[in-house]
């Protein structure tokens, strides 16, 4: 919570007045130096959630109330990080991942898990560990060795009234699996004139690890983002990976949530009572005035933690894990944007065709007039990870580049 | 019996999971062939009269003059859909000339409650199941009346009330999802099967390997039936597999199977009928594979007479014609006549007359089915790209096609 309030004069929380002009957030802005900018900051409520735009009008509701906004997992601040007065429990993100499984199971019977070796196994990254002997074998299928099939597997049983979560034991095997979830998966539902419903979660571990090679190492969002008829979001923190975990089983829509295979042992507080994420939103993770980062996955970490240097040297910096990959948050996207004017991306996918791309069109496309500087795209080059640490680490953005990337947009 | 003798005996067997494997210190390797060919099951002759000894399931009259008028409408359905498409009303079309026995029999040894996971040459079983005449040249057109909305290519029909999975043009990715079906009926433990078409090009697919593997390590209730036509596209089956047909791939997975007459309707009635027990009551896989001759061209995009000779097709289409043949056994029953036949005839042929006629005449789907169902609420990406097509259409209405509703 520390850096949030960097900007602060005066100190104390109760100190805080809403200085947000919700004029300047809707209106066009021109250009200004940093040294002119008034610094405002948010309202921050007494139970710890955060009010970022207390002036204007949403159209939908949102569900600022339940969004943490400093998810850093390794700093747990009680009195931010939980929405109600009961002080939550303490858990590791794979476990957020299969306490949100285990609820909605026990919610649902139709809820069911398949993919290989996560019955008795309990799966290669633990996330569903003893739901094989809480719910049985039928419910929690092991499969033998053929993603295409058993992904066709989850569809069909989809079609009839089930709720598959198919775990690909890691992202890059669903390259077997794309005719069946680009064919069938997306376009059932609009092939056969809305009569037959798709509601499954692809699931598993994706991304650069620690010396996995190329082929396990792989940003299979970039792959899918075309898909028309899925949806696709990113968890970063146990707090949303439970949640998106759940929203994602809910929806009637198929649903890809992309894990990262560095970031299952990430610790966090979160809430007792029950709660879910919405998957069409993004999350403000540190609310900042001189230039807005969007991120996503392991990249936020990177990026908080350029964040950290940054704001030594006198930079704000509005920090966005965008968590929903498709559709983006155009909305929050798009506030912050006529804030700050200037965008830095940060992602792990390869330069050509990524998240980033997209992303970069879109926001050219919708926020033009708002920019005061070219969007700049950190991604991984259009290389095959390699396997040597030192190489590997230098496909991977780094929070130095980050640092230094701000540093020349703010110029 | 003597400790030596005692040892020697035990060391000849492993026990290897799945049971005891003995060992022999022949080399010996399994023939790639099992020199004799599988025989195939069949209660017809082409004269229409019963082998004696068959084992058959016993046909009603009321049964049999329903398979035998399906059966013909599905083959008069099929020459006017192809002359439709001939005449450019209708873009393709896809004939199921030569298989109208395994089509209607297979459907009519199954209950209405079994689901159907179709390749694309099955409309028979629609046909059993109830869908008019009108409704499936409302998908050929797709008008507004199309129960997919006009979004799939004509012959891709579905319905979700017929339980009939909605047809998407890869082949054999049908399979495995209907393994996923199974399953589901399987945590619902309820008396149906599923059922899921293939051709014997499907078979080659990866999806066809894995779906049956899969349907018996999970002992899943499907009937695989493979229609084992002699061609895909141009591809004949000396060169798409080099193993005695379909029937000997079950074993490879542990799966019963079977092969059948595929133009014998009293057959593939009974075959079905049985799979489907043992299917149900046993929940295991079962693997048909039905022996029949694609008398059409693949499809209104193909010419056939390219790559095999045209006495071949004359030959299966005149002297194997499983519909003539089966009428031969229904009128030797005296349960039809000469003139029920054209009775029949020209109430279909009206029918289809007019059902074309309708259909062509029927508006399409409004622009807003372009937008609908992808996903299920329409999020603000599509819902302005909609906004944007309606302004173009706007300012440029000479551009848009006047007979498309807005």
């Amino acid at each position: 919570m520390a850096t949030i309030f960097q900007g602060l004069r005066g100190g104390a929380a109760a100190a805080l007045t809403n200085s947000i002009d919700s004029k300047k957030l809707l209106s066009r802005s021109t250009r200004r130096s940093l040294s002119e900018r008034k610094v405002s900051f948010p309202v921050v409520r007494s139970d710890g959630s955060v009010n970022l735009n207390p002036g204007g009008s949403n159209a939908r509701a949102r569900r600022v109330d339940q969004l943490i906004t400093n998810a850093v997992a390794t700093k747990a601040d009680s009195s931010a990080a939980s929405s109600t007065s009961k002080p939550g429990h303490e858990l590791l993100l794979f476990e957020a991942l299969r306490e949100g499984l285990e609820e909605e199971m026990d919610r649902d019977p139709h809820v069911c898990v398949m993919g290989e070796d996560v019955g008795h196994y309990g799966g290669s990254y633990k996330v569903t560990r003893g739901l094989a002997d809480k719910y049985g074998d039928l419910r929690v299928l092991d499969t033998p060795i053929a993603e295409n099939s058993f992904t066709g597997m989850g569809i069909g049983a989809a079609m009839t009234g089930l709720r598959p979560i198919i775990e690909g034991m890691n992202m890059g095997f669903l390259l077997l699996a794309f005719n069946q979830i680009s064919n069938n998966c997306g376009m059932l539902h609009y092939t056969s004139g809305g009569q037959f419903t798709i509601p499954v979660v692809i699931r598993g571990p994706g991304g650069v690890g620690r010396q996995l090679g190329a082929e396990h190492s792989q940003r299979l969002e970039s792959y899918f983002q075309s898909i028309p008829g899925i949806q696709m979001v990113a968890c970063s923190t146990p707090y949303n990976a439970k949640g998106l975990m759940k929203a994602a089983i809910r929806s009637e829509n198929p649903v890809i949530l992309f894990e990262h295979v560095l970031l299952y042992n990430l610790k966090e507080r979160i809430p007792d009572e029950e709660y879910i994420c919405n998957l069409e939103e993004a999350e403000m993770v540190r609310p900042g005035e001189h230039v807005t980062i969007l991120t996503y996955s392991r990249m936020r970490y990177h990026v908080m933690q350029a964040a950290k240097t940054l704001v030594n040297k006198g930079y704000d910096p509005e920090v966005i894990d965008i968590r929903s990959l498709k559709p983006f948050d155009l909305h929050m996207i798009g506030n912050s944007v006529k804030k700050t004017h200037r965008v830095l991306i940060v992602e792990e996918c390869m330069r050509t065709g990524g998240i980033g791309a997209s992303l970069t069109a879109a926001i050219t496309e919708n926020f033009h007039d708002y920019l005061d500087a070219p969007i700049v795209c950190l991604s991984s080059q259009d290389v095959p990870t390699p396997y040597a640490g030192t190489l590997e680490e230098w496909t991977v953005v780094q929070p130095a580049q980050i640092v230094t990337a701000v540093e020349q947009l703010c110029q | 019996m003597n400790t030596k003798l005692k040892y020697i005996l035990l060391f000849q067997a492993l026990d290897f999971p799945g049971g005891k494997v003995t060992y022999i210190p022949e080399m010996r390797f399994l023939s790639e062939s099992s020199g004799k060919r599988i025989p195939c099951y069949r209660v017809l002759n082409e004269n229409g009269e019963i082998i004696t000894g068959s084992d058959y399931e016993q046909l009603s009259e009321e049964v049999s003059v329903k398979i035998y008028s399906n059966m013909v409408s599905l083959q008069m359905m099929d020459t006017v859909f192809y002359e439709a498409q001939r005449q450019g009303r209708i873009s393709f079309y896809l004939t199921s000339a030569g298989e109208e026995a395994i089509n209607i029999a297979s459907a009519a040894a199954l209950s209405a409650d079994d689901i159907i996971l179709p390749q694309y040459r099955e409309p028979g079983i629609l046909l059993w199941r109830g869908f008019t005449i009108q409704e499936f040249a409302n998908q050929c057109f797709g008008n507004k009346d199309d129960y997919g909305k006009g979004r799939q290519m004509p012959i891709h029909y579905g319905s979700k009330k017929h339980n009939f999975v909605t047809i998407s043009s890869p082949i054999a990715t049908q399979l495995p999802q209907a393994v996923g079906i199974a399953y589901s009926l399987k945590m619902d433990k309820k008396d149906a099967c599923v059922v899921t078409y293939t051709g014997d090009g499907g078979t080659s697919e990866g999806d066809f390997h894995a779906a049956l593997n899969f349907s018996a390590v999970t002992e899943a209730p499907v009937v695989f039936i493979c229609r084992n036509n002699g061609w895909a596209i141009s591809t004949h089956i000396s060169e798409q597999f080099r193993s005695d047909g379909i029937v000997v791939r079950g074993r490879a997975y542990g799966i019963r199977s079977i092969r059948v007459d595929g133009n014998d309707v009293l057959a593939v009635y009974s075959a079905i009928h049985a799979a489907r027990e043992m299917a149900i009551s046993e929940q295991r896989p079962v693997l048909v594979e039905a022996l029949s001759y694609r008398v059409g061209h693949h499809s209104t995009s193909d010419d056939s007479t390219k790559y095999r000779p045209v006495d071949e097709i004359v030959y299966w289409k005149m002297e194997r014609n499983p519909v003539n043949r089966f009428r031969k056994w229904v009128e030797r029953n005296g349960w039809w006549s000469e003139e029920k036949e054209s009775e029949l005839r020209n109430s279909v042929k009206k029918q289809l007359l007019q059902a074309i006629q309708v259909a062509e005449q029927t508006e399409k789907p409004p622009l807003e089915d372009l937008f609908s169902d992808v996903y299920d609420i329409r999020p603000p990406n599509l819902r302005e790209q909609e906004k944007q097509l309606r302004e173009t259409i706007y300012r440029h209405p000479q551009d848009y096609p006047s007979h498309v509703p807005l």
